[in-house]
C-alpha cells in the first residue's frame, strides 16, 4: 500500500474510532435538512430543485470544516506523534496529501448520505438529475477547497483552537469578497479591476455557478488551483517549521 | 551505520548541537551521554530527518539525511523521546499502520509483526487502546514499531526511561540480541546504562562532543581507577604505613563508615602491595575491593569543565 493511501486510512478510521465523526455527520445532516426546509424556502419556491439546499452548503462548510481540519497537524505537533511520522520514509507532500484525501473523503462520505433530499425531491417532482449531480460535485469540490485551507492553518500552530478560528476566518473572507453586497459597497473606493479580481477569487461565486449545474471548466480549474495552492503551502509551512 | 559530520542546529542564539562529528559501525551499541538539555535528542532528531540541520549533515547507511531522505528512513528504526503514538488507535491498528505506511510486503512483513510482538510481550494489549496503557507498555509499543522493518540502524532516545527493573532489563536483553550485526545509537542519562548495554561512549554537553571512548577508557580516566579500597576494624592505624607504600599517591578514610580507600600514582598497580601489608598488621578484613573507576565521577568531571575545556 502506498503511504499516502496508508495514512488516508489511518486518518479516516480516526474520524470515526472518536465521536468527531459522528457529531459532524449529525450535525450536517441535521443542518443541511433544516436550513433547505425552513430557511431556503424549498417548497415555496414551487420548483423540484436542490438550489436551496445546495445555497447552503458554504456556511455549513464555513463552520464545520475548520472543526474537522483543526486536528489534522496541529494535534500532531502538540502530542508529539509529529517527530514519529515525519521519522517515516514518508515525504512530507505524501503525508499532506494522505490527510487531505482523508478529510475530503470524509466529507463526501457525509454529502453522500444527504441522498435522502434528492429522493425527496424526485418524489416530489421532476428535478433535472444532472443539475442535482453537478451540484453535488462542486459543493464537494468546494468542500476540498475549504479542507485545504484548513490544513495550512493547522500546519501553523499546536493550538487546534488557532487553527479554526483562523480558518473560519479567511474562507469567510473568500466567501464575503464575491458577495454581490460587499462588491456593490466598494465599488466606491476600490478600482474596478480590483473588484473584477476579488470576485474572481471568491469561492462563493464559484461556488454558486456551480450550484446551478454548471459545471464550467473554469470553475473547477478555480478550485483544484485553490486546493493545490493551499497543500502547496501547508508543505512550504511544514518543511520551514523543521529548520526554525 | 551513521555518521555525523559537524552536525549543527541553532535555535536562535542558543546552540544545541555545536559542530558533532560522530561514528557508529555495525556491532557497535553507542551511548550518547549528556545532562539534560545536552543536545542528545537534538541531534536525534536530525539524524531521524525530523529537525533540518543548520549546518553539517548526517549519513544513515550512507544516505545523506538531507539529500536522501527517504532512503535515509528506511533504513532507520526510531523511538522519539518520549515514546509518542496515537493514543486512539489501538496497538494492533497502530503497528498495522507502520506496516502500511512502510510499504513492506505484507507476508514478510506479518510473520515479522508476530515476532515484534511476542518480542515484547504485547500479545496481551494488541486490541488495547494506545491511550490506556501503562507508560511501560506504551514505550515497549514505540520500541516494537521502531523494530518492525528490522532496520540496519536503530535510534533509541531514552529507551528505558520511565520502565520499572524487569521491563529494564528485558529492553536491554532485546537491545543487545540485536546488536551483533546493527549500528545501535541511544541516548542515555543513565550510566548503569552504559556499563550494561554500551561498547562506546559519547559524552555530550551543550551541544559538544567531549569524550569518545569505551566505558573502559572512560573509567581509567577516573582517579579511583586502580584504587583498593576495603573496610577493617581500626584500620585508622594503618593508614601512615598504606601512604608509605610505593605507588600510592593518596589514602582517603571515609568519614562516615570508615572505609580507606587507598589511591594510587597513575599506572601503578597497588593491590598486592596493600594485600601484603594488611595481611602483616594482622587486620580483620571484612571486604576488600580493586575499583574499575567510578564513570559517574568522570561524567561529571567531563561535563561541569568550563566551556571550551577539553577533556
Amino acid at each position: 500500500m502506498s503511504p499516502v493511501l496508508a495514512i488516508t486510512r489511518r486518518e479516516l478510521s480516526g474520524y470515526f474510532v472518536t465521536p468527531v465523526a459522528y457529531v459532524f455527520m449529525v450535525i450536517f445532516l441535521v443542518m443541511a435538512g433544516f436550513l433547505t426546509f425552513y430557511t431556503g424556502d424549498f417548497y415555496d419556491r414551487g420548483l423540484a430543485d436542490l438550489q436551496p439546499f445546495f445555497d447552503m452548503h458554504p456556511w455549513l462548510y464555513l463552520v464545520l470544516v475548520p472543526a474537522v481540519t483543526m486536528p489534522m497537524w496541529a494535534e500532531e505537533r502538540a502530542s508529539g506523534t509529529l517527530e514519529l511520522l515525519f521519522s517515516l520514509p514518508v515525504s512530507i507532500s505524501q503525508a499532506v496529501l494522505g490527510k487531505f484525501l482523508a478529510a475530503w473523503g470524509f466529507i463526501g462520505i457525509c454529502l453522500v448520505l444527504t441522498l435522502p433530499i434528492w429522493i425527496t425531491v424526485n418524489y416530489l417532482g421532476d428535478p433535472d438529475n444532472g443539475v442535482i449531480l453537478a451540484g453535488y460535485v462542486g459543493s464537494w469540490l468546494m468542500a476540498g477547497a475549504f479542507i485545504a485551507i484548513g490544513t495550512c492553518m493547522s500546519t501553523l500552530t499546536r493550538s487546534q483552537i488557532v487553527a479554526f478560528i483562523l480558518t473560519a476566518s479567511v474562507c469567510f473572507v473568500l466567501l464575503l469578497v464575491g458577495q454581490p453586497q460587499v462588491l456593490d459597497f466598494l465599488q466606491d473606493t476600490v478600482p474596478p479591476k480590483l473588484i473584477g479580481a476579488m470576485g474572481q477569487v471568491s469561492l462563493f461565486r464559484h461556488a454558486n455557478a456551480i450550484a446551478r449545474g454548471v459545471l464550467d471548466l473554469r470553475d473547477l480549474v478555480y478550485f483544484f488551483a485553490t486546493i493545490v495552492a493551499w497543500l502547496g503551502a501547508s508543505v512550504v509551512v511544514l518543511d520551514l517549521k523543521r529548520t526554525r | 551505520m551513521i555518521e555525523t559530520e559537524r552536525l549543527t542546529r541553532c535555535y536562535g542564539p542558543l546552540t544545541a548541537v555545536d559542530s558533532l562529528t560522530l561514528r557508529a559501525e555495525p556491532g557497535q551499541v553507542v551511548g550518547l551521554l549528556g545532562p539534560n538539555g545536552a543536545g542528545k535528542s537534538t541531534a536525534m532528531r536530525m539524524i531521524a530527518g525530523f529537525l533540518t540541520p543548520t549546518s553539517g549533515t548526517a549519513r544513515v547507511c550512507g544516505h545523506d539525511v538531507r539529500k536522501e531522505p527517504l532512503a535515509a528512513k528506511r533504513a532507520l528504526g526510531y523511538l522519539p523521546e518520549g515514546a509518542p503514538s496515537y493514543g486512539e488507535m489501538t496497538v494492533r491498528e497502530f503497528l498495522d499502520f507502520m506496516v502500511r505506511v512502510r510499504g513492506l510486503d505484507s507476508d514478510v512483513a506479518y510473520r515479522r509483526f508476530d515476532e515484534v510482538v511476542m518480542r515484547l510481550e504485547l500479545e496481551e494489549v494488541l486490541e488495547q487502546t494506545i491511550g490506556t496503557l501503562s507508560k511501560g507498555l506504551r514505550r515497549r509499543v514505540g520500541l516494537a514499531q521502531a523494530i518492525l522493518h528490522d532496520p540496519p540502524v536503530l535510534m533509541l532516545d531514552e529507551p528505558t526511561d520511565g520502565l520499572d527493573p524487569n521491563q529494564k532489563h528485558s529492553v536491554r536483553m532485546l537491545i543487545d540480541a540485536m546488536a551483533r550485526e546493527r549500528t545501535i545509537l541511544i541516548s542515555t542519562h543513565l550510566l548503569e546504562e552504559v556499563h550494561a548495554l554500551c561498547n562506546r561512549v559519547a559524552i555530550i554537553a551543550n551541544g559538544k562532543l567531549l569524550a569518545d571512548a569505551t566505558p573502559a577508557e572512560l573509567e581509567a580516566r577516573s582517579r579511583y581507577h586502580g584504587a583498593v579500597s576495603f573496610s577493617a576494624q581500626g584500620s585508622g592505624v594503618s593508614r601512615e604505613m598504606l601512604a608509605r607504600i610505593p605507588g600510592v599517591s593518596m589514602v582517603e578514610v571515609d568519614p562516615l563508615d570508615g572505609r580507606v580507600t587507598v589511591f594510587p600514582k597513575p599506572g601503578q598497580p597497588i593491590l598486592e602491595d596493600v594485600q601484603t601489608l594488611l595481611r602483616t598488621q594482622n587486620l580483620e578484613i571484612s571486604e576488600i575491593q580493586l575499583e574499575r573507576g567510578r564513570l559517574d565521577e568522570v561524567f561529571r568531571q567531563i561535563t561541569t569543565l568550563p566551556r571550551g575545556g577539553h577533556a
